[in-house]
């Protein structure tokens, strides 16, 4: 297969404005076949508004999104669910879609919370909702997943747990994922492309090469770039609390 | 037995109430109440045009309500007015446009109360005609649109990303509401379609735990309220509509007891 094929969402340099203020600008990137595009930057950066205008939520944009798929998944970063509506697990699970129960009973456990399936959608605590989110995002076996910083709220084994279940599901449907963390550390271990925004594109690549950049070393400090090289060399050495190098 | 009149009467609520059930949920899960409200005052200028052009109530208020309704969407993108002001806007002034209307139609005998407050004996078997195919088409429109709508209500970014295309499922919606009041205006009377709408739906969010369930106890409450309103109505000579929603009413307070019950429960 050409890469062309592979494709599943293309921005060109798109944008969005919104009463005469930019939100994101000329922003260009593109979400392969079981890859994963993290999107990283400051709060206000733009990385919600470009999920959305990749997913199609905007239409008054500036530049083009070519969209090659409909079997979307997506996780937003806020959700406001009225509770004037009566609505279990099982219900919200198949809520864009059908899904037979061996499918939903799959995915709420592949997230671990198959025992909340008839609890109300009101009663779940902020972590358990979000593992919700997550598992009905995956339920459909999406071609494309958008997942808007999906482990807000988990406790900390729960997230290095969702994580390596997003890489999971990335290699098996071979589905591509755009993801936005605020986490450099637990999401550069899995990532295959790292756009950094600050309102535009302020660098892109792979994390070891954004962490070099310079442009993101003047975001995010020093620190922020020894995070993410340390990523990079986790195979072959450790760094002690002193910042000691140790051999494996 | 009962009058032909009565039997009509009870075929046709019956009827309304299997249609308002499911589109009263609606109601409440999206807040549009004072939607339904705006919708409705403004049939009165459709019944005017009905008795001036000599055309069928149910379709020229059809026509009317989704005027309004389409008159309302580009109001609320042209204006910085606030939603609530432009429905308070639209249902007065289309309330007094048809009352004004009505003072110049003096060749017309008009009975306001029963335009206003519902009148079983004006039900005649066109009517009925109307209500069972209209309100069939209206279920099965509805059937159509209810995962998007429902999606779109659950949360509007998910159904939008996902492809369910929900501003088709909104406007859509709009016409049925237009529909409904269109059809029911006979039994429960201008000013009190929207209670049709609403008190069923409250009682069965008061019973229910799913979706599908507030729908199911939604027709019941409101076919209970059909039945017990329109024997009131003829036991008293009271007005059909005040009668229908008082019954509704009723019916809400009891489902009270049962909202205690499972705080009781949780507690």
């Amino acid at each position: 297969m050409s890469t062309d094929q592979n494709i599943l969402v293309k921005l060109n340099d798109a944008g969005l404005q919104l009463n005469n203020k930019w939100l994101v600008k000329g922003v260009s990137l593109q979400v392969e076949k079981g890859k994963i595009v993290t999107l990283i930057g400051p709060n206000g950066s733009g990385k919600s508004t470009t999920a959305k205008i990749a997913l199609g939520i905007y239409k008054k944009i500036d530049g083009s999104v070519e969209k090659y798929t409909n079997r979307v998944g997506y996780v937003p970063q806020k959700i406001s669910i009225d509770w004037t509506l009566p609505l279990r697990v099982n219900d919200f699970m198949m809520l864009t879609e059908s899904l037979n129960k061996e499918t939903i009973d799959e995915a709420l456990s592949l997230t671990g919370v198959i025992h909340l399936k008839d609890k109300n959608l009101g009663d779940l605590s902020g972590g358990e909702f979000q593992r919700v989110l997550l598992a009905r995002a995956i339920s459909k076996k999406p071609d494309l997943l958008v997942l808007d910083e999906p482990v807000q709220g988990v406790d900390f084994t729960g997230e290095i747990a969702l994580y390596e279940l997003i890489k999971k599901i990335s290699d098996e449907l071979s589905c591509g994922i755009l993801l936005i963390s605020h986490d450099l550390h637990t999401v550069m271990s899995a990532t295959d492309h790292v756009v950094c925004l600050n309102g535009h594109v302020c660098c892109s690549g792979s994390p070891i090469d954004v962490a070099k950049n310079n442009e993101y070393k003047a975001l995010f400090g020093e620190q922020a770039s020894q995070i993410l090289s340390r990523y990079e060399h986790k195979h072959d050495h450790i760094h002690t609390d002193e910042g000691e190098i140790k051999k494996n | 037995m009962f009058d032909d009149f009565f039997i009509r009467a009870l075929v046709a609520g019956i009827g309304v109430a299997f249609v308002t059930g499911p589109l009263g949920c609606f109601v409440i899960w999206r807040r549009l109440s004072y939607f339904g409200d705006t919708l409705a005052h403004s049939a009165l200028l459709g019944v005017t045009l009905a008795f001036t052009m000599e055309f069928n109530i149910a379709i020229s208020v059809f026509i009317i309500s989704s005027m309004i309704a389409l008159i309302l969407i580009q109001l609320q993108k042209k204006t910085n007015l606030p939603g609530d002001a432009l429905l308070g806007l639209l249902a007065h002034s289309s309330l007094a446009v048809g009352l004004v209307v009505i003072g110049f139609l003096t060749f017309i005998r008009f009975d306001i109360m029963g335009l206003l407050f519902g009148d079983i004996l004006a039900v005649s078997v066109d009517d009925l005609l109307i209500i069972w195919i209209g309100g069939a088409l209206i279920l099965l429109v509805l059937k159509l649109i209810w995962k998007p709508l429902f999606a779109s209500t659950v949360n509007y970014e998910l159904a939008e990303a996902e492809g369910l295309n929900p501003d088709r499922a909104k406007a859509i919606f709009t016409i049925l509401m237009a529909a409904i009041i269109a059809i029911s205006i006979k039994m429960v009377g201008l000013l009190l379609i929207t209670g049709m709408l609403i008190i069923p739906a409250a009682m069965a969010r008061n019973l229910s735990s799913s979706p599908q369930s507030m729908v199911i106890y939604s027709i019941i409450g409101g076919l209970l309220s059909v039945i017990i309103g329109l024997f009131t109505s003829l036991e008293f000579n009271t007005s059909s509509g005040p009668s229908i929603i008082t019954a509704a009413l009723l019916l809400f307070i009891l489902s009270l007891f049962k909202i205690k019950q499972s705080i009781k429960l949780k507690n």
